[in-house]
């Protein structure tokens, strides 16, 4: 191809300043505060729940399980979570009576539940997931609402001690997307269809049921096997 | 000149695409959104390898192909060229492959992933005109 001198020198002088522009703006959307968004639409693939059957406390022994069907960003899953848990955990968990299983069912009316399903995931990652767990519904009124959600929550990962740059990586990675998506579909085949939805001994309970409701469900119920 | 203009522009979309893959890029500035959707697909691997990182190897040998190209020494119908318009040609293909995946079996278009099957449709373009122009000057 001829071309002038002086139009070979315009040449590389275009092509430095596209590189110089391409550079610049690809180290600004690296530096920049990560805004992660968890895709609700994915595929779920075999990996995503291979050896995962919700996250679970309790016992192995315990006669009952209960799973809870539940949406970080839920009112109501927040007034269980801080108001009934707290007792469930002591006198039905910490005793052996009952192994809890939590199952992420982000409602598409909550743009941030899966975000927070997704913060939860990661924290697992770190050992931290029930430490996790409790923070978001303490603090839901912080981030619920919020456009940097991701941000806040990464800020509550670094105040429970987790390795801040692990957790953005994997918040980024969005890797948990197809197992909160199985978890919702799992649901969704139970027929839940609110949060939160407790499946106990093969029926559904909905709505945040009191403590003293629950045991007094769980004495009834038969031992069961699992979904 | 015009090929390694291109190839510059879609290797910078393609380390774009690739950044986000690896965790580094937290969203893709995609206004439908269709891009993550695309992204984190099955289908965004390719025989084990990131169809991100594929585009990138690809856009830098074709860029570095056509810097190549440009030297007075290879001046003419010479390998560079062919090479430029054989690789070009196998990633029209390899788009349309692609494309393909993203009408039929994802159900979503990444608007990045178009600007970069325009991109190597035009490098393909260049590299089957200047070489036949080149074979015109030579014979």
């Amino acid at each position: 191809m001829a071309a002038s001198p002086s139009g070979v020198n315009r040449f590389y002088l275009l092509l430095g300043a596209l590189a110089l522009a391409g550079i610049a703006a690809l180290v600004y959307q690296v530096k920049k505060p990560k805004g992660v968004s968890i895709p609700a639409n994915v595929t779920v693939l075999a990996a995503d729940t291979a050896g995962f059957r919700g996250y679970l406390v309790g016992a192995d022994s315990a006669a009952v399980e209960v799973s809870e069907y539940a949406d970080y960003q839920c009112p109501a899953c927040q007034s269980f979570e801080t108001i009934q848990f707290p007792a469930v955990r002591e006198q039905l968990i910490a005793t052996g009576k009952v192994r809890w299983r939590y199952r992420d069912f982000p409602l598409e009316m909550h743009p941030n539940a899966r975000v927070a399903a997704h913060a939860a995931a990661c924290a697992a990652d770190q050992g931290k997931y029930w430490e996790m767990h409790a923070a978001i519904y303490d603090r839901q009124m912080e981030w619920a609402d919020s456009r940097s959600a991701s941000s806040l929550l990464s800020q509550l990962a670094g105040t429970l001690g987790m390795d801040r740059g692990g957790f953005d990586a994997c918040m980024s990675s969005a890797k948990y997307a197809g197992r909160i998506q199985a978890s919702l579909e799992e649901g969704t085949r139970l027929g839940v269809g609110s949060t939160p939805t407790f499946l106990i001994a093969g029926r559904l309970y909905l709505g945040a049921i009191s403590s003293d409701s629950l045991r007094s469900i769980i004495q009834h119920a038969q031992p069961s096997p699992t979904p | 000149m015009g090929i390694a203009l291109l190839s510059l522009i879609g290797l910078f979309i393609a380390l774009y695409l690739y950044l986000y893959k690896i965790g580094q890029i937290g969203t893709l500035v995609c206004g439908t959104g269709s891009c993550e959707t695309v992204q984190l697909s099955p289908q965004s691997r390719f025989l084990g390898v990131d169809v991100a990182l594929i585009g990138l190897l690809g856009y830098a040998v074709l860029f570095g192909l056509g810097l190549l190209a440009l030297q007075p020494r290879f001046a003419g119908p010479a390998w560079p060229s062919r090479l430029l318009a054989v690789l070009s040609g196998i990633a029209v293909l390899f788009t349309l492959y692609l494309t393909g995946l993203e009408l039929f079996v994802i159900h979503a278009i990444c608007r990045y992933c178009v600007a970069s099957a325009v991109v190597i449709v035009i490098v393909f373009l260049l590299a089957v005109w200047d070489l036949r122009r080149s074979a015109a000057g030579a014979g």
